[in-house]
């Protein structure tokens, strides 16, 4: 019998005792990958009050007023300031005494009344990635607010055009969170696994494993298996913080990005079972885990430094890390809401290294030591 | 409070608790200044527990011991200046050279430079390995290790020292090398608390205690343990004592 | 078909030569002690025919199969208990034996039989957390987990290591019902009270053997005739003894110095005599038979001598 099912299942079922019955296994697991979310969001990510706000208002009537006096009386702006021409915005940005704009283009209320929609010019300062987006959340919802409230009778369209200043790409924001949630997964995936190996190793249970009927398949796909499951838990938990805690939008198909997380666990399991074949104690193991992957793959993946900014040599260091494939698929998917026939690639490229990873280790995975 | 030198260890209905489980049970037992003492039980009996507490590590739950005249609730650094302690586990840095393992543990006494030099020649040429002093300690025979280390766990000239299963696993002409190391070291002074699981080397104590899920159940000489249960060794005492307690858990 | 052959093994380590031209059999059905100290090179010997570890030369056979060819059929056939306790500390003494179990693709029940001897006095603890037993328990459940799957041979590194005398002698009873249902043993010791309960033994020492025989026969290798010798203070006794020019050995065993001569030609009187003249008290001394201790020490003195 290739495979050996009954003895799978007793590996598996012995492998979820060890996990559950160590409590810092469990904190690596679903405490660590919480806590840098939350970290690295709110290191960048912060909530803004007080904020001042410049508004041009070429219209003066009934609704531009009374949007004005909303937003001066949210919590999150302190003061207003009122200009007349374009170019005093670019200055108060400058000097800092402003860091939004809201602009009412002329016959705005007419044009309300008359076609049952207009528009409304919201100019943030990019510069202050994070500060931006979220003032013109912010400064958008409570148009919508107005809007509904105006809306009882006959629907009407306040449509805000957001225009983004001195960073019109929003680099970071959009790329942190794939970021986090690539590197959170590869760390806890990849170390976990290298470690309970490399203790199997410590423990002296490894020269019994070795001396079992057990083939190195039967050995590594036991290994993998249950922290697989908890990887897709896990990818569930990062991409629900980033959806929630930190308002990432889900343009695409969310089931498709499970399984393409599914698929990068593996990528990043099967990674930590490569460093367990040759690490031999378990400190070992967390550290190539930790700092091997962890340096890499924030600073080489795109996660603070863009791809296209690197060295060349770089750039192709980039293309070997699973991470920097991840990234790419979540942003399609998220962000752009791309179908799959946009990200075959990428996808494809996890798999190759999926395959080649779980070679590598059963090439190395010795049956003696 | 007065340091009384008479004993080296006077324990005193000593009990410590984890949770529910009485590991030493109100151990009551003195030892003499120079004596030769062994500490025997079965794997579980409570031996490491009491010897932890003794040497300051663990805080009894209540019962009162000192150690070299110090009590081991309020005392338990100056406990440690003067005593030493060595294991079979307790191992020597095997990077380092044997020179560099004396300094360490010298430095760690506060010995000084110059002591530690004399000393080093004092240890080295008494196991007669003075030409290996500047050899790995890896490459040393295991025997020889734990020469060393015992050599090494009294390089501050302790009042008392600790042995816990100090010749596991060593030929049988280093045992008993090794145990002519301990009466030397006894005949200066120094006393000697030891325990093992060869029963011939409890015979070369000057007493011994047996230790039966928490209690102690005979202390006394060997020649009188062995006239009072009818056997010819120290082995037949420990077997009559101690078997049917090593069923448990 | 012996249950095992070694015919000039060497393995080294670095620079360090662990078993060095070894060569040896062990016949079906017996128990054979592997008797040396740490370091000797025992733990090398099982990992090579427990097909652990390669030989760097030499060829060994277990049960008529070769290591370095058949090992995946060998690894079916025996049972082995590494030097350190080697099983999973978190898991209960149930879940350790049905995991072995379950990976030899048998189960408890089907093998009972065979463990009920030794797992019925651990069946009181079977949820308790391997990492929990005392030191004799865990020898107790290592042996039901490498018995298992029925082994035809059974690899027991060092198995009473650390081990308090009483959990030591019921172990080796253990052993010797196991004996009866014709079970091949190697086992491996430091104890030398232990090397009397096997079948044979071989004496070793760095990597090399000083002898192999039954224990009978390699006790009485010792050749000189042996005194115990006793006084009030052993300590002193032994270094007086030491200092005499007729000494040959003088080796302290529990409260006795066993002591053997350079020539045939004293008698007790004459060494009652010499020690009487030290000023000794409760003198006593008496001929005696030599024990396997005894004949480990001699030859580990000529292999010094050698050195």
């Amino acid at each position: 019998m290739i495979f050996q099912f009954r003895q799978l299942i007793a590996f598996v079922k012995k492998e979820f005792y060890h996990i559950f019955r160590d409590g810092r296994t469990l904190l690596i697991l679903f405490g660590i990958p919480v806590m840098d979310v939350i970290l690295f969001g709110f290191a960048l990510t912060n909530e803004v009050k007080n904020a001042e706000i410049a508004v041009i208002d070429y219209s003066r009537d009934q609704y531009s007023i009374e949007i004005t006096n909303k937003i001066m009386s949210s919590k999150y702006f302190s003061s207003i300031q009122y200009f007349n021409k374009y170019d005093d915005i670019g200055t108060s940005f400058k000097n800092g005494s402003a860091q939004i704009a809201v602009i009412f283009p002329e016959g705005f209320a007419n044009k309300l009344d008359h076609e049952n929609k207009a528009d409304i010019q919201i100019i943030a300062d990019a510069s202050n990635i994070n500060t931006a987006i979220m003032l013109t959340n912010y400064t958008t919802s409570i148009i919508n607010d107005y809007q509904t409230e105006i809306n009882s009778s006959v629907p009407m369209l306040i449509q805000p055009k957001v225009r983004m200043i001195y960073n019109p790409e929003l680099r970071s924001v959009f790329v942190f969170i794939p970021g986090v949630m690539a590197l959170v997964l590869m760390i806890v995936s990849a170390m976990l696994t290298s470690i309970t190996l490399a203790r199997e190793k410590e423990l002296g249970t490894m020269e019994l494993l070795m001396i079992t009927p057990l083939r190195p398949i039967t050995i590594i796909i036991g290994k993998v298996l249950p922290y697989l499951v908890l990887s897709v838990i896990n990818s569930g938990i990062i991409i629900g913080m980033g959806m929630y805690v930190f308002n990432m939008p889900m343009n695409g198909n969310i089931f498709v990005l499970l399984a393409e997380s599914t698929l990068y666990a593996i990528t990043s399991l099967s990674l930590g079972i490569l460093i367990s074949t040759k690490a031999e104690t378990q400190q070992t193991a967390m550290f190539v885990s930790l700092i091997g992957l962890m340096l890499p793959t924030i600073l080489l993946t795109g996660f603070i430094f863009p791809v296209e900014s690197l060295p060349e040599i770089l750039q192709y260091v980039s293309a070997a890390i699973p991470a920097t494939w991840f990234i790419e698929i979540i942003k399609s998917i998220m962000i752009k809401g791309l179908g799959i026939e946009y990200f075959w690639k990428p996808t494809l490229v996890l798999i190759g290294m999926t395959i080649f990873f779980i070679m590598l280790s059963l090439k190395n995975y010795k049956s003696r030591m | 409070m007065t340091r009384d030198l008479s004993k080296a260890v006077t324990v005193d209905k000593l009990t410590k608790k984890f949770g529910n489980f009485i590991a030493t049970d109100e151990i009551t037992f003195e030892v003499d200044k120079g004596e030769i003492f062994g500490f025997l039980g079965a794997n579980g009996a409570g031996k490491t527990t009491a010897i932890k507490m003794l040497c300051g590590l663990l805080t009894p739950t209540y019962g009162k011991a000192t150690v070299a005249g110090f009590d081991i609730y309020k005392q338990t650094e100056k406990i440690k200046q003067n005593i030493g302690y060595m294991s079979q586990k307790f191992s020597l840095y095997e990077d380092l050279t044997l020179f560099e393992n004396i300094r360490f543990y010298g430095g760690i006494y506060g010995l000084s430079g110059k002591e530690i030099k004399l000393k080093a020649k004092n240890i080295l040429s008494k196991l007669k390995i003075s030409e290996l002093a500047n050899k790995k300690v890896r490459s040393l025979p295991l025997g020889w290790k734990q020469k060393l280390a015992f050599s090494l766990s009294m390089i501050h000239e302790p009042d008392i020292i600790f042995l816990d299963e100090p010749t596991g696993g060593v030929d049988p002409i280093t045992r008993r090398q090794f145990w002519e190391l301990i009466y030397e070291a006894a005949d200066n002074g120094t006393t000697i608390f030891v325990t093992t699981h060869y029963m011939d080397e409890a015979e070369y104590c000057n007493r011994v205690s047996i230790m039966v899920d928490g209690k102690i159940v005979a202390l006394d000489k060997p020649s009188e343990l062995k006239k009072q249960y009818s056997v010819d060794s120290m082995d037949g005492v420990f077997q009559i004592l101690a078997r049917g307690t090593s069923v448990k858990g | 078909m012996k249950a095992i052959e070694i015919k000039n093994i060497s393995k080294s380590y670095g620079d360090i030569t662990a078993i060095d031209d070894l060569s040896f059999e062990v016949n079906k059905g017996e128990i054979f002690g592997l008797i040396g100290p740490d370091g000797s090179g025992k733990t090398s010997i099982f990992r090579m025919l427990t097909t652990v570890t390669l030989p760097d030369k030499g060829e060994a056979f277990v049960q008529g199969l070769n290591v370095r060819t058949d090992f995946k059929k060998i690894r079916k056939l025996i049972g082995y208990m590494p030097g350190r306790f080697s099983l999973y500390q978190d898991l209960t003494v149930e879940e350790n034996l049905e995991f072995y179990s379950s990976v030899f693709n048998t189960s408890i029940a089907d093998n009972y039989e065979l463990i009920k001897d030794i797992y019925s006095q651990l069946e009181p603890f079977k949820d308790r957390r391997a990492g929990k037993l005392s030191g004799g328990m865990k020898q107790k459940l290592a042996l039901s987990c490498a018995l298992i799957h029925r082994p035809e041979v059974l690899f027991l590194d060092e198995p009473t290591t650390g081990v308090d005398a009483v959990s030591r002698k019921e172990f080796w009873e253990m052993l010797d019902r196991l004996r009866k249902t014709g079970i091949t043993i190697l086992v491996s010791t430091p104890y030398m009270d232990e090397a009397a309960k096997c079948d044979r033994i071989a004496l070793i020492k760095d990597g090399k053997i000083l002898n192999i025989d039954t224990p009978d026969k390699i006790s009485s290798s010792f050749q000189r005739t042996l005194y115990a010798v006793r006084s009030a203070d052993t300590h002193q006794l032994i270094l007086d003894l030491r200092s005499w020019d007729k000494t040959h050995s003088s080796f302290a065993f529990g409260d006795n110095i066993h002591l053997s001569l350079n020539t045939d030609d004293l008698k007790e009187n004459d060494i009652l005599e010499y020690i009487e003249k030290k000023q000794h008290s409760d003198i006593n001394v008496a001929k005696i038979e030599p024990s396997i201790e005894d004949a480990f020490i001699e030859l580990l003195k000529q292999d010094e001598n050698h050195d």
